[in-house]
């Protein structure tokens, strides 16, 4: 066990990408910590710079408090789950879990008791004498781990384990990863494109984009308070809605009507000329007619014609088109291309809220729409910043 | 039904094509092999199975110096030669499927280009620079150009097996505690087995067959190899036919190919990196 630091880190490839840019990391002794961002960011590149399977271009990895730069990666005592598993197909699963330990020299009885050990906590005692071909995927996966924790390395390094499998054992066997950490107390760094996977694995999240870090936290601070707009559309399920904004003597004009900001919000909007993103989650929508009088104070309301309504039984995801400009910055339209939908053809910009499942509203209905002022970010769309961060925190 | 009846008649039609294959395949063969034993009266006889049987040509062929000396010629002469192109082969082909160095398609075209090259407009040249360096007539001066048209061959099919074992099996023995030497000889090594005993088969059986270098590169038994050695094979008196001691000797000769095929066919499992990786 032990903590990870990274200090300016840097990978420049020979055909002269920068994969990574002076990265500082601190992984602390036992922490969970993920590395997520869209395809391409190097989060796979990072890691294997703490592998010791790239060499770092400059900057300085400390594992316990010792520079491993130039250390191979047999001598940095660290385990690695591959995405593809990587298991050797000419041995059993035992001898796969073995094989770590037969090349640090171990006795055959020790071998034997510690593959019996992690084979148990898998859950794969009986498959040991299976050859990795006949298994299914998550067994595989799970023989990947084994092979990972037979040797209680000081830490472990898993680039996207999970992404082979079926959502529902995704599911399943991201219990099984986060159980098997909490259990061993050993530093893990965990590459993931998933940001469900992210909020719900990790101590603490970092996201990354083309190479440099966007913003560190715990999961719950990263939902609430992004630091730009990149962070903010990239938590979340389904995610943030944009808009275009523009400030005017306290009032914020949207393409979802005329709203007055709060005290704090003006003052930090004053410094701010010019237009403005405001970006709101589902969540802090509702259907007015459910609102209380008492917090209806604290909002503002508009209509809009819904085009789709799915219920999830809990609670309700109402879609609307709103007429007008899409938001539009840098940072959103990487969002899009990662996700897929950057060329989605639409008339205006989509709005999806989330009301209370006793909403009665239909398909083809004008809703009338509460939104909580209190909550919403407004980003400056020339850097994406959130200018309604205060002391690090919104609201 | 239709469909039944149809995939039951592309059946029979591929069996009937495969049999008229194996049977135009296996008539020489079977022929040779029946003249083998037949007598000198009966040799020319036209019959397909012998009406005398006997042994009398084997006896004759291994009674001579001439035919076991050129067995053992090919045997050294073909092992020699397979050994060393397939552990260059493999060093070189493991380079080109692994790294990225300059030159690199400039090897590949290279060892193309040597591999398609016309053995004859060789066989001059080579006859003349081996007598002048003394390597005419020796094993050596066989073994170097079996490599030379080896190597190519071996490089070939052996980049071809290195490109399907996934790099991510080495990452990982690495992580696993291996050094670089390790990682190949436990884990990629056994890997590219099936590969190499593939390629081993082939560049044997193309030194063992080749008549053109062993006939014109050699003047004595010393290093004279079979396929050479059978056209100097003499009937026991100058009169006789020499058909039956030639086709005993022809026999003789596909069995080391027989052996070696049927002996590392076991290793030639294919889908043994299934399971590796998923997708
Ligand atoms: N060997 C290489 N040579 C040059 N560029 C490379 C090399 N390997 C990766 N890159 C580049 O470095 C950047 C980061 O790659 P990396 O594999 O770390 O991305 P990633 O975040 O893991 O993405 P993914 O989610 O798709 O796995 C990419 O732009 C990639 O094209
Ligand atoms: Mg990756």
């Amino acid at each position: 066990m032990a903590d990870i630091v990274l200090d300016k880190v840097t990978k420049a490839f020979p055909d002269g990408t920068l994969a990574v840019q002076e990265l500082n990391l601190e992984i602390a002794d036992g922490e969970f910590l993920i590395l997520v961002g869209p395809s391409g960011c190097g989060k796979s590149t990072t890691l294997n710079m703490i592998a010791g399977l790239e060499d770092i271009t400059s900057g300085e990895l400390r594992i316990d408090g010792q520079r491993v730069n130039d250390k191979a990666p047999r001598d940095r005592d660290i385990a690695m789950v591959f995405q593809s598993y990587a298991l050797y197909p000419n041995m059993t699963v035992r001898e796969n879990m073995a094989f770590p330990l037969k090349l640090a020299k171990l006795s055959k009885e020790e071998i034997d008791r510690k593959v019996d050990e992690a084979a148990k906590v898998l859950e794969l005692t009986a498959l040991l004498d299976r050859k990795p071909a006949n298994l299914s995927g998550g067994q595989r996966q799970r023989v990947a781990m084994g092979r990972a924790i037979v040797r209680s390395p000081k830490a472990f390094l898993m680039d996207e384990p999970l992404s082979n499998l079926d959502a529902k054992l995704r599911v399943q066997m991201r219990t099984v990863v986060s159980r098997l950490q909490k259990k061993l107390g050993t530093t893990t760094v965990y590459v993931t494109h998933d940001q469900t996977e992210a909020m719900t694995l990790g101590d603490r999240v970092v996201i990354m984009r083309a190479g440099a870090v966007q913003q560190v936290g715990e999961p719950q601070q990263l939902y609430d308070h992004p630091n730009n707009l990149f962070v903010a559309g990239f938590i979340g399920s389904p995610s943030m809605n944009f808009f275009p904004a523009t400030v005017a003597s306290g009032r914020l004009t949207t393409a979802l009507g005329d709203f007055p900001l709060g005290e704090r919000m003006r003052g930090q909007v004053a410094e701010h000329s010019g237009d403005l993103i405001v970006g709101i989650r589902p969540e802090h929508f509702e259907d007015a007619s459910l609102i209380e009088d008492s917090i209806r104070q604290g909002g503002a309301e508009f209509s809009a014609t819904a085009d789709l309504v799915e219920s999830m039984g809990s609670d309700k995801y109402v879609y609307f088109t709103i007429e007008g400009e899409k938001a539009s910055a840098a940072e959103l339209e990487e969002l899009a291309a990662d996700m897929g939908s950057g060329d989605l053809p639409s008339g205006g910009s989509n709005l999806v809220c989330r009301f209370s499942a006793e909403s009665r509203v239909k398909e083809g209905d004008t809703a009338k729409v509460w939104v909580n002022l209190e909550k919403i970010h407004l980003f400056d769309p020339s850097d994406g910043r959130n200018i309604t961060l205060h002391e690090g925190r919104t609201a | 039904m239709a469909v039944i009846d149809q995939t039951a008649r592309a059946k029979w039609r591929w069996s009937l094509i495969d049999l008229v294959v194996i049977v135009f395949a296996l008539i020489p063969v079977l022929w040779i092999t029946s003249l083998s034993f037949k007598t000198p009266a009966t040799i020319t006889d036209g019959n397909f199975i012998p009406r005398e049987w006997t042994l009398e040509n084997y006896r004759n062929i291994f009674s001579t110096d001439q035919f076991v000396r050129a067995l053992v010629n090919s045997i050294g002469i073909g092992l020699i030669s397979t050994l060393v192109a397939v552990v260059l082969g493999t060093m070189a082909a493991y380079a080109i499927a692994r790294l990225d160095f300059p030159g690199k398609k400039l090897l590949i075209g290279i060892s193309l280009l040597i591999a398609m090259f016309p053995q004859v407009s060789l066989v001059s040249p080579l006859f003349e620079i081996e007598r002048s360096i003394g390597l005419f007539d020796t094993w050596p001066g066989l073994i170097l150009p079996y490599i030379t048209f080896g190597l190519p061959l071996a490089i070939y099919t052996l980049s071809a097996f290195f490109r399907q074992i996934p790099w991510d099996l080495e990452k990982a023995a690495k992580m696993d505690g291996a050094t670089q030497g390790e990682a190949f000889r436990r884990v990629i090594a056994p890997l590219a087995a099936p590969g190499v005993f593939t390629t081993a088969i082939l560049v044997f059986i193309f030194c063992w067959n080749d008549f053109l270098f062993a006939i014109s590169l050699t003047s004595t038994e010393r290093s004279r190899t079979v396929p050479a050695a059978l056209s100097f094979f003499q009937g026991a008196s100058q009169f006789e036919d020499p058909t039956g001691a030639i086709s005993a000797a022809a026999v003789i000769i596909t069995v080391p190919i027989i052996l070696f095929v049927l002996f590392f066919q076991r290793r030639i499992v294919s889908g043994l990196t299934s399971g590796a990786v998923k997708g």
